[in-house]
């Protein structure tokens, strides 16, 4: 017993459990394969096929337009199934209740589980960066691809806020459902797997209201590939759209505080 | 640490705290306080409230009425916190992480946490620091959610159910190890809905009923209050004259046999022993807990209605 001790909590002591617990997070999505396996299988097997073997025009201009959107539609998965999803399944299983009651600062919970997904978003980046300069012929200045890995592995964010309001309303099996139901149609309707030229034109408008057509963009527009120029208003998009599933998350949030 | 002044300090409190969900209310108007050295149960049956006060003390939940304290803070403070752990009911550990990894990791929110070896030999998870922790058995996890809650090497300990779904055997070694810990000078709340449980173990047992205390003293006070006995016996008095006597709270007879239900089995039998000489075939058993309980509880409602 120490009810008398010399040691105090210093920040040194807060920094560390910070970085500890995005650590065990990180490894206890790695080491779940239901997770990581599809998570990152997809995007790389999707950039192989449609971008590598069926796209591969020798100049590269198909592979490292594809970067930015199976980048895109590889990033979002972590967010909304690794850090959504999880919140959901941890909330279900009693365990973000036990995560409450040890001096955990409250933040560093969700602090972890963002940088978990961030982390992992940067894995599939390199996968995909690799696969499309060694066999796609990608050839970009080293601050464009400096630039597209900061994008990406920023993107997570938004998609972190929309996982946490679907997360924090719904069991572990609904958001894992529902998150389904977001990313596959918006990857599909934001022009991730078809670029968006060859979509009518009402469906290409329809575009403009989804945050992985605007991540995409926002991505494209780094290696000078955009449809358009509107680069700011990317950017703003998808900060109000993160503010407001942020506010919304945050109301479910608090609600499942008090038990 | 017993016989010390401070087994006199008030380290937790519930303070005239209530908390409604909607139209239902959980806890209504409860008293608490939780001193050190102490191992007090919150003993009641299921939906008394006693997983509602543990989460009010823990700031799991927000009081609707009143205050919680835990060492003069807020129960959200993280520095209070620091010197508590807690066993909650139902969470369900899982994943691929170790055991040591996840002892590792939640030792690391502690200031002072107990060395690795010791957590594992209390817990009773020797040997077992490699293995997955969703490969552990039921009762292991239970084990591990216990060893979680030690790590800290808390001045508090919250036990919700501790020994819910343990077999006799691990309840046992359950039992030794919040002995100990309390023998390490550490207070100990927790909650059972069995008597025989808060018996075992607590200096203190606070009764819970539909969110107020009904009942609280040491365990042999509680156990006078609800101290209650069957006498079996063939005897040539009527169940009437039988209820008649004083200590007695419920007469029936099979016709051969009157079962006779007393709080104070002595003096009856004495009664009717001196009524009826030839009384025969005398069985005297111990009520069953739960007897014992609506007893109390039966009470508690009469007193409310009086």
């Amino acid at each position: 017993m120490n009810t008398v001790t010399a040691k105090h909590w210093s920040w040194q002591d807060t920094l560390g459990v910070y970085l500890r617990e995005a650590g065990f997070q990180f490894w206890e999505l790695v080491r779940m394969p239901g997770f990581s396996l599809p998570t990152l299988a997809f995007p790389t097997m999707f950039y192989l096929f449609f971008g590598l073997i069926f796209g591969h025009s020798g100049s590269g201009s198909i592979t490292t337009y594809m970067l930015g959107t199976y980048g895109t539609f590889g990033i979002m998965a972590p967010a909304l199934f690794g850090f959504g999803v999880s919140v959901a399944m941890e909330h279900e299983r009693g365990i973000l209740a036990l995560k409450r009651v040890v001096p955990l600062p409250p933040m560093a919970y969700l602090f972890a589980k963002v940088v978990m997904a961030m982390l992992f978003a940067l894995v599939i980046v390199i996968l995909l960066f690799v696969l499309g300069a060694v066999f796609g012929g990608v050839v970009l200045p080293r601050r464009e691809w400096l630039g597209l890995a900061a994008t990406l592995v920023l993107g997570t964010l938004p998609f972190c806020a929309l996982g946490l309001a679907v997360g924090v309303r719904t069991s572990g099996q609904a958001s894992a459902a529902i998150s389904n139901l977001i990313y596959l149609p918006m990857s599909f309707l934001s022009g991730l797997w078809v670029p968006l030229r060859f979509f009518p034109h009402w469906l290409q408008e329809l575009a403009t209201a989804l945050p992985a057509y605007h991540l995409a963009q926002l991505s494209l527009g780094i290696i000078h590939m955009s449809d358009n120029s509107s680069f700011q208003q990317h950017l703003v998009y998808l900060v109000v759209f993160t503010i407001v599933f942020l506010w919304i998350a945050q109301r479910g949030w608090r609600r499942i505080q008090d038990r | 640490m017993p016989g010390n002044a401070d087994t006199l300090t008030t380290i937790a409190a519930l303070k005239s705290v209530s908390k409604r969900y909607g139209s239902v209310t959980a806890v209504d108007r409860l008293t608490l306080e939780i001193r050190r050295g102490e191992i007090l149960a919150l003993l009641g049956p299921n939906g008394a409230g006693k997983t509602t006060s543990v989460n009010l003390l823990l700031g799991l939940a927000g009081p609707t009425d009143g205050k919680a304290e835990l060492f003069g803070r807020a129960p959200r403070d993280v520095a209070a916190r620091r010197r508590i752990g807690a066993m909650l009911q139902g969470a369900q550990l899982g994943g691929h992480a170790r055991v040591h990894e996840m002892l590792a990791l939640y030792s690391g929110y502690y200031l002072d946490p107990l060395p690795r070896m010791e957590t594992l030999r209390i817990a009773g998870l020797e040997g077992l620091e490699n293995r997955p922790v969703v490969k552990l058995s039921g009762g292991q996890k239970q084990r591990l959610l216990f060893a979680l809650a030690i790590c800290g090497n808390p001045e508090l300990l919250f036990l919700d159910e501790p020994s819910a779904g343990l077999d006799v055997e691990s309840r046992r070694g359950l039992w030794a190890a919040i002995r100990r810990l309390k023998e390490q000078g550490r207070s100990i709340v927790l909650t059972t809905h069995y008597l025989e449980e808060a018996d075992a173990l607590a200096d203190r047992i606070v009764v819970i009923h539909c969110g107020r205390v009904i009942a609280q003293g040491t365990p042999a006070e509680i156990k006078n209050t609800v101290a209650q006995r069957h006498i079996r016996c063939v005897t040539g008095l009527s169940a009437v004259q039988v209820k008649m006597l004083p200590g007695v709270t419920a007469v029936n007879s099979d016709g051969e046999r009157l079962d006779i239900v007393a709080t104070r089995p002595e003096h009856v039998l004495f009664e009717m022993l001196r009524l009826d000489p030839a009384l025969q075939d005398l069985e005297v058993t111990g009520a069953k807990l739960e007897e014992a309980f609506l007893a109390l509880t039966d009470d508690n409602r009469e007193a409310q209605a009086a």
